[in-house]
């Protein structure tokens, strides 16, 4: 298990670049809405939780296919349905070897890019708070939606069509969490609810990964 | 004699056949009643005018949407449980008759939005809701055309289906908590205090049975039509192997 979490994580950082490139889409695509919206301070204050949500949750989405295709392309994955590792233990470590090289590194760079758009220093905390708590329900979605399509030849648009309706949840509790800590509401709610969807996708969704993964390799 | 009998391919195929002309005929019957008695027998409402009658297609296609996907979920399950295949069929069947109910009812309760709230759309938890069930739909329905394999196809989205419903579920609370809306509350319920007159509920009563042997009568003709297709395939299976 420890061994396949950090072949997961040298294969993340050292090959292909999967591990930075997902910081440089965040960072376009918060780049890109001021164009889109206009530089007033005010405006992008306002939106900023939000846009940093979508921003996380897209560059979560396109490092999915990382998750599953190429292990299956070079046989890998059919080696670690064949080991006596149980196949939603391998789900839950690739979930986290995924959370670890795009969730976590994002968590770290939000307060950044929270800056170019003009958040409220106030908000920084909570919003690296909704995005620890938040971005592990995402890398496991993403993992069960990865699994779902892991067979096809062209799974990508599926794959997002497949996925982001399962993530809206925890954007709005996220992006809410976000919200409400810059403008200094109560918390309370959206973070229990938002620790309450990591946990729950934690407990269960490596269980429906894994049978759709067996069904593919069958 | 169980109900698992039907799931038969065979003895679907002679039992639908046999009940599908009656089904229809009631089907028509109800929907005809339940339209023409909302539209024609019923009072204009004093605030909402004539536009109040749009409920009569509304809230039936609303409550089929939500039913649809209920009616996946228990087929889906029969299919990962017991693996009958008119099971796994019939959720397919089921699906873009559904999503037609979320779209009917999205596009009515535009149509009354406007001149009633003074817009078409908002954002507000059930609209929103429904909108979401669409994607849901919309995702599940690409799932069965893009894996080739059948019974593949069915476990996947069987599994699709599954997780997909807590998510639903999920969002649909996720969204109340997000905002507060403007709909209306139940119209139909057994204990509420503010709900439509009688007036209106019988009629409405009527055309949601009607949707509901409508929605009935469509799936068994789709899932029918499903079984024939996959018959054929198996022939002409057969016969490039011959």
């Amino acid at each position: 298990m420890r061994a396949l979490l950090l072949r997961d994580l040298r294969l993340a950082i050292r090959a292909g670049g999967g591990f930075g490139l997902s910081l440089a889409f965040f960072l376009i695509v918060t780049t890109l809405v001021p164009f889109g919206v206009g530089p007033e301070g005010g405006t992008l204050a306002r939106i900023a939780p939000g846009i940093l949500w979508l921003g996380a949750l897209l560059s979560c989405l396109l490092s999915l296919d990382r998750i599953f295709a190429l292990d299956r392309e070079d046989g890998s994955l059919d080696l670690l349905a064949t080991s006596p590792a149980p196949m939603e233990g391998v789900v839950a470590i690739k979930a986290a070897a995924h959370w670890l090289t795009t969730g976590l590194p994002l968590t770290f760079v939000a307060p950044a890019l929270g800056l170019l758009l003009n958040l409220a220093p106030s908000g920084y905390g909570w919003l690296m708070l909704s995005l620890a708590i938040g971005t592990p329900a995402l890398s496991l979605i993403g993992a069960f939606g990865a699994a779902l399509t892991v067979g096809l030849k062209r799974g990508g648009l599926l794959l997002s069509l497949l996925v982001l309706p399962l993530y809206v949840p925890t954007l709005i509790y996220g992006a809410e969490l976000a919200r409400r800590g810059a403008e200094g509401l109560p918390v309370l709610t959206p973070l229990l609810m938002l620790a309450g969807i990591t946990l729950g996708t934690a407990a269960l969704l490596p269980f429906a990964a894994a049978a759709a993964i067996r069904v593919n390799l069958r | 004699m169980s109900i698992w009998e039907y799931a038969n391919p065979k003895r679907f195929m002679q039992v639908s056949a046999a009940v599908l002309p009656w089904l229809s005929a009631l089907a028509l019957v109800t929907l005809v009643t339940g339209l023409v008695w909302g539209f024609f027998f019923t009072p204009d409402d004093f605030r909402m005018g004539a536009t109040v009658k749009i409920i009569y297609i509304h809230v039936p296609a609303a409550t089929m949407a939500t039913g649809a996907w209920f009616m996946m979920l228990v087929a889906s399950l029969v299919w990962l449980i017991r693996r009958h295949h008119v099971s796994a069929l019939a959720a397919k069947a089921g699906a873009p008759v559904g999503m037609t109910m979320t779209l009917i009812g999205l596009f009515t309760g535009a149509v009354w939005g406007q001149p009633m709230w003074g817009t078409w759309w908002a954002w507000e938890p059930r609209l929103t809701s429904f909108l979401i069930l669409f994607l849901f739909y919309l995702g599940y329905m690409a799932l069965w055309e893009a894996v080739e394999d059948p019974d593949t196809a069915a476990d996947l989205t069987s599994v699709l289906c599954i997780v997909g419903s807590v998510f639903a579920v999920l969002s649909r609370y996720a969204v109340l908590f997000w905002n507060r809306g403007l709909h209306q509350g139940a119209s139909l319920s057994m204990d509420a205090e503010e709900h439509v007159s009688d007036i209106y509920a019988w009629p409405l009563w009527v055309s949601i049975i009607g949707f509901a042997l409508l929605f009935v009568c469509l799936v068994l003709l789709r899932t029918r039509t499903e079984i024939r297709a996959r018959r054929l395939r198996a022939l002409q299976a057969r016969e490039r192997a011959a």
